[in-house]
């Protein structure tokens, strides 16, 4: 390992400024959109839910 | 669904598809974190500072991936395009549309981390040249095939018609891919070459054949998660899907 310390290792031989925006906007968007997949199927399972609901009260 | 139908297309129907979908998501999803992880282990702690670029060299762990992923997932997205339009096959049109969003997210991390790794190298944010532009124009292929899909209110009208979209737009594909050796551009030419030796030590190499293994382990996780809502929101009429809600 080459970095003495953190601050060395966020400088990123002064780099930081364009090496950590690459990696934080990739991983937010990866995270964002395993989130937003996630919400979208709890969704479609709540109102599957729904429906059978209301077939059983109406049946 | 009729019950005398072939054996293979029950396999292919969305209801075998929905549980086995779901058995692999776990899978890829563990290989991801395992293969992102050791990537960033092996680009940031092991891999040493290049003696051109400095550290920035570093955002080619993230922007050749993701650039690649983009290529990739436009091929895979039109195959199951052409495989759909070939058999009639709507697991194969869903697979088509679930591929879409995530192509167009590694588009968009290519380009934004390009421009990230262009700044300090080349001193510009964006040149219109031709990897580049090719690159944008893939963007702008993915969102017109997704939004071409939404316009569309007749379902089967909008598989197709995508599909047809998709497919015509592969040309593009081997455009960006050989651009930087068609034409004179400022992006360097391929890091990695099936007939050359690397033009980088073995462990920036490492790290970035790592990574990019975790980013398609990714896209396999993220697609069959997508899918499997797309199933769900198109088959919500049937009964299977009914009996599904607890799964």
């Amino acid at each position: 390992m080459q970095w003495g310390s953190l601050n060395e290792f966020l400088a990123m031989g002064g780099y930081g400024a364009y090496v950590w925006p690459s990696f934080g906007a990739t991983a937010l968007c990866m995270i964002w959109e395993v989130l937003l997949l996630r919400r979208r199927h709890a969704a479609i399972r709540a109102a599957l839910h729904q429906s059978a609901a209301s077939v059983e009260v109406a049946s | 669904m009729s019950e005398s139908r072939a054996t293979w297309t029950k396999y292919s129907s969305p209801q075998a598809f929905y549980p086995l979908a779901g058995k692999l998501i776990p899978w890829f999803a563990g290989l991801a974190m395992i293969c992102l992880a050791a990537g960033l282990y092996i680009g940031f702690l092991v891999a040493p500072t290049d003696f051109q670029q400095g550290d920035s060299y570093r955002i080619i762990f993230v922007h050749v991936p993701a650039a690649w992923m983009s290529m990739f997932l436009y091929v895979v997205m039109a195959g199951w395009a052409a495989v759909g339009l070939g058999l009639k096959a709507r697991p194969s049109f869903m697979m088509a549309q679930a591929i879409a969003p995530t192509g167009a997210l590694f588009t968009f991390l290519a380009l934004f981390t390009g421009a990230f790794w262009g700044k300090p190298t080349w001193g510009a944010w964006w040149v219109w040249d031709a990897r580049l532009t090719s690159e944008l124009i893939l963007l702008f292929q993915y969102a017109g095939v997704m939004l071409l899909h939404a316009s569309i209110d007749d379902l089967r009208r909008a598989d197709r018609a995508s599909a047809v979209l998709a497919l015509v737009g592969v040309v593009n594909v081997p455009i960006i891919y050989f651009s930087v050796r068609w034409w004179n551009t400022l992006h360097q030419g391929a890091s990695v070459s099936m007939t050359a030796a690397p033009k980088m030590a073995a462990t920036m190499l490492s790290a970035m054949g790592i990574m990019a293994l975790g980013f398609w382990m990714y896209s396999a996780a993220v697609a069959l998660m997508r899918v499997r809502c797309i199933i769900l929101e198109r088959e919500r009429q049937a009964s299977w899907a009914q009996i599904e809600r607890g799964a």
